[in-house]
């Protein structure tokens, strides 16, 4: 169906693509894997006309095509899901799917027509997405599914996804792929973009596997197994399971009682949510993203305004409430944020400079409490000290933040808030972005700090973290705590149901 | 190294402009190798055209310095105007009232008396923080009403430059003018308040050129600023709130501080400009004395990429524009000192070129960030 020949781009200094061949056969789910930066949107953006190729070919059934934009991916039928969706939230399904492609005449927008299509495509598939609702009104896996619709109403038969189940419960993962094998079964094509092992094994036929911008190996999927394709993306043996002892639980470190976040909408925040972390354990949440998670760790931080944070909350028995990031963090309030461009990171700011950021006003970083001058010396030297010790690369302080992989970014930034020698550490989605890699690095580190008394609150979206870190894991729905499960025990079935407010607490 | 390659762009544009204002000159039937010969040769000449190109370039430092303080915390500060009039009469109003000057109605009371005769030890710094604390004032109200009200600082600057001019032409003209003077300007400032031209101690520059010790002050504000924006932990703050003030939240900086203190720095820098103008050249509040030095500065902050040492090189060069043009006004017959406005506007027009191509506006910049 698709097919790429010796694909070669090049951005500046890095070759994204390097003679790169793809071969994807009609009618099955091809999964291309690979780490962040490994190339594998960088070809499919290719192959969808987004980016033109330095030197290479594209094939569509069998022969040589021009495919200089997305519109001319569209002629031929090749149809693209972006991680982001694109997507005008004040406008119905029906509306969103037809625009740029409108149909009757030139005056005229006839949108009966193309919501009575629309509703005959989506029974196809059984999607379940009524033409007339308003996208801003769906739920993510919903919206998810209008994009979709959107390729297949341009009459896709190959369907290009990239990273489609970032968004989505565990529930709604099944769901997606229940669709996908449906879309199989009518005949599409479908490749799906991912770096997670355990959907390649789940939903597709054929594996790709690419490691710095080059093919590094093709297999059926009925042929290989996680740990062959972890190898093959990193290109040496990985840990997938972290190792750890059991927590040794000591005093209670955070305590947190009736705390309540409000948001400006009105939707979302934390309500009334009580729990305790003590030193030497992770205390995991679970939750679907945007069910407070978020509100709740940067409250817990300090940068949340004061008006909006209700409740109590107290390290170490004195009440931080509403203290100032500041403070908090000379108290030992350490925090690894969930967005670490726009929270965590001066991405135009060099490494060193990035490695004082939030202690860069007190000693070491200046002689004196009351010093002006930075010791550039100085920070630089830790900033070295820290890039060894965890494994920062490109190992140089001077490089702006922005050049480095993600992965990296966040190994600087673990450094940083290590370096406090947290008494609390509030972190939020350690791995996002992150090279499977780098993933074992920070589990390692993580467990480590866990293990010389810190106390760990661990926000993620990653079922498969959560649960092989946190030494307890609450659930978070609609804002709520709606239940505490044993990580060792629990079944993702369970939590999921939890997490999607099916448990038996919410009944009450 | 890094500063090379980081003028290698300016560079290119400034030459870029000067070619594309040849054709210019080529058009309008003159010789642009004769025009430019003049151009630079007058400029550069000793000692009147070096000592009226530094003179030139001193009001543009401070005020490229000002927009560069700015820009750096993420603010435009488009108001270096009228914070440069508010800081030049508060330095003639200290220079007055403390300098022992009466200015006199013609029989009746004293329209101003003054409060004190100080010495030139005292008079001079009290005149020159005067600029400097009026100028970061009146920059420090748009930052504040920006950190609590969130209202742009592009408006209020503009706004307030309004409100400078006509605050210090109505005092000017109701207080501090000479009475039957036909030239809107207050009287001269006391003796004491006199900076030195470098002409009375540089062999060979006569004293006539205004050419005065604020260029020294110009030169000691661009080192105290890349200082203070690199090596302090102040300038830390403002560079953090500037590049990402979510993430300077994180790391404990009150971000709203930080405006209202870059904005104050950036005022007080542009009211220096006051120094020049009132204590080294004309000895007196002149209405209207700013060639717009204030929105000159953006450009010269812009061509200097908003670094002490980019802004102190485009404004030698902006101050070698202005001075030549005159000359190729007089001694060409088809070229005027226009052909000055055309080639800065042309260098502003590159130098934001290329910020829109490696920027993140750009579709080279847009691909640039989104890889793989």
């Amino acid at each position: 169906m698709l097919e790429l020949r010796e694909i070669t781009k090049r951005f500046g200094d890095v070759l994204a693509n390097d003679h790169v061949n793809i071969r994807v056969e009609p009618g099955t789910i091809h999964a291309i894997v690979g780490e962040n930066g490994a190339g594998k949107s960088t070809a499919m953006r290719i192959a969808y006309g987004f980016y033109t190729a330095d030197s290479g070919d594209i094939l569509v059934d069998g022969q040589v095509r021009n495919i200089q934009t997305p519109h001319d991916a569209i002629r031929l039928g090749i149809g693209m899901v972006h991680q982001h969706f694109m997507l005008v939230e004040t406008m119905t399904v029906a509306e969103n799917i037809v625009l740029g492609a409108e149909p009757g005449s030139a005056a005229a927008l006839d949108l009966d027509r193309a919501a009575s299509e629309i509703r005959a495509l989506s029974d196809e598939f059984k999607l379940s997405v009524d033409p007339r609702a308003f996208v801003g009104e769906l739920s993510v896996g919903q919206q998810q599914r209008v994009e979709l619709l959107k390729a297949l109403y341009r009459q896709a038969r190959l369907l290009i996804l990239d990273e489609p189940t970032a968004v989505l419960t565990p529930q709604e993962v099944e769901e997606f792929f229940q669709i996908l094998r449906r879309m199989r079964e009518q005949g599409k094509t479908v490749v799906i973009i991912t770096h997670k092992l355990s959907e390649v094994l789940a939903i597709s036929d054929d594996v790709t596997v690419m490691r710095d911008g080059r093919v590094v190996g093709g297999v059926k999927t009925a042929e290989t197994n996680a740990a062959e394709l972890a190898r093959m993306m990193v290109g040496r043996d990985v840990l997938l399971r972290v190792e750890k002892p059991d927590a040794r639980a000591g005093d209670v470190v955070l305590s947190v009682r009736g705390f309540s976040v409000t948001v400006e909408t009105g939707h979302g925040g934390v309500r009334d949510v009580t729990f305790e972390v003590r030193a030497g354990e992770i205390v995991g949440v679970a939750g679907v993203e945007g069910n407070g998670q978020t509100e709740l760790i940067e409250a817990l931080a300090g940068l949340v305004a004061p008006e909006r944070v209700h409740g109590r909350v107290e390290l170490e028995g004195r009440d931080i409430t509403h203290a100032a990031a500041r403070t908090r963090r000379e108290s030992g309030v350490a925090h690894i944020p969930e967005d670490r461009h726009r929270r965590g990171l001066l991405l135009d700011f060099d490494l060193a400079e990035n490695s004082i950021l939030g202690d860069h006003y007190r000693p070491p970083a200046v002689a004196a409490r009351a010093g002006v001058l930075l010791n550039t010396e100085g920070i630089r030297r830790r900033a070295d000290e820290m890039i060894r010790a965890f494994d920062v690369r490109p190992a140089n302080a001077d490089l702006p933040a922005r050049a480095l992989s993600g992965g990296n970014q966040q190994k600087l930034i673990i450094g940083r808030e290590f370096e406090l020698k947290p008494r609390l550490l509030l972190v939020a989605q350690p791995t996002r972005g992150v090279d499977i890699g780098a993933i074992e690095f920070i589990h390692r580190k993580l467990v480590a700090l866990r293990d010389s008394g810190c106390a760990v609150l661990l926000v993620s979206a990653e079922l498969e973290e959560v649960t092989a870190l946190a030494d307890r894991l609450l659930i978070i729905h609609h804002g709520r705590l709606v239940g505490e499960v044993d990580p060792k025990t629990a079944t993702h079935e369970e939590i999921g149901l939890l997490m999607t407010g099916g448990g038996k607490q919410n009944a009450e | 190294m890094r500063l090379l390659r980081e003028l290698t762009f300016p560079l290119v544009a400034v030459v870029a402009a000067f070619v594309v204002g040849g054709i210019f000159v080529l058009l309008v039937g003159d010789n642009p190798f004769r025009v430019y010969g003049l151009l630079l040769g007058s400029a550069l000449s000793w000692p009147d055209g070096i000592g009226y190109t530094l003179f030139q370039a001193t009001p543009l430092i401070f005020t490229g310095l000002a927009v560069a303080v700015a820009f750096r915390c993420g603010l435009l500060n488009i108001g270096a105007e009228g914070q440069l009039y508010i800081a030049a009469f508060a330095c003639a109003w200290v220079a007055i009232k403390l300098g022992g000057v009466t200015v006199q109605a013609t029989g009746g009371p004293p329209l101003s008396s003054p409060w004190a005769n100080l010495p030139a030890v005292l008079l001079v710094p009290l005149a020159i923080l005067a600029a400097i604390g009026a100028g970061a004032l009146w920059g420090a109200i748009p930052g504040f009403l920006k950190a609590r009200f969130g209202s742009h600082e592009v408006i209020n600057t503009i706004m307030l430059n309004f409100v400078a001019v006509a605050i210090v032409s109505y005092f000017t003209q109701y207080h501090y003018r000479i009475p039957g003077d036909p030239i809107l300007q207050s009287a001269p400032i006391s003796e004491a308040a006199h900076i030195p031209r470098m002409g009375s101690f540089i062999p060979g520059l006569p004293e006539r050129i205004p050419l005065n010790v604020s260029f020294l002050l110009a030169i000691i504000a661009c080192a105290l600023v890349y200082v203070f924006l690199w090596r302090t932990k102040w300038g830390y703050e403002i560079r953090a709130t500037g590049a990402n003030p979510t993430a300077a939240e994180y790391g404990g900086i009150s971000t709203g501080r930080q405006i209202v203190l870059a904005m104050a720095v950036s005022g007080g820098l542009a009211g220096m400009v006051g120094i020049n103008e009132v204590m080294g050249y004309r000895y007196r509040y002149y209405e209207g004395f700013s060639d717009n030095y204030g929105f000159t500065g953006i450009a010269v902050a812009l061509l200097g990429r908003n670094h002490p040492v980019g802004v102190f090189l485009a404004a030698l060069l902006f101050g070698m524009l202005q001075r030549g043009g005159i000359f190729v006004d007089a001694f060409s017959e088809s070229v005027t000192k226009d052909l000055v406005q055309v080639l800065q506007a042309i260098v502003i027009l590159f130098v934001a070129a290329e910020a829109l191509f490696r920027g993140s506006f750009g579709r080279f910049g847009l691909m640039k960030r989104s890889k793989v």
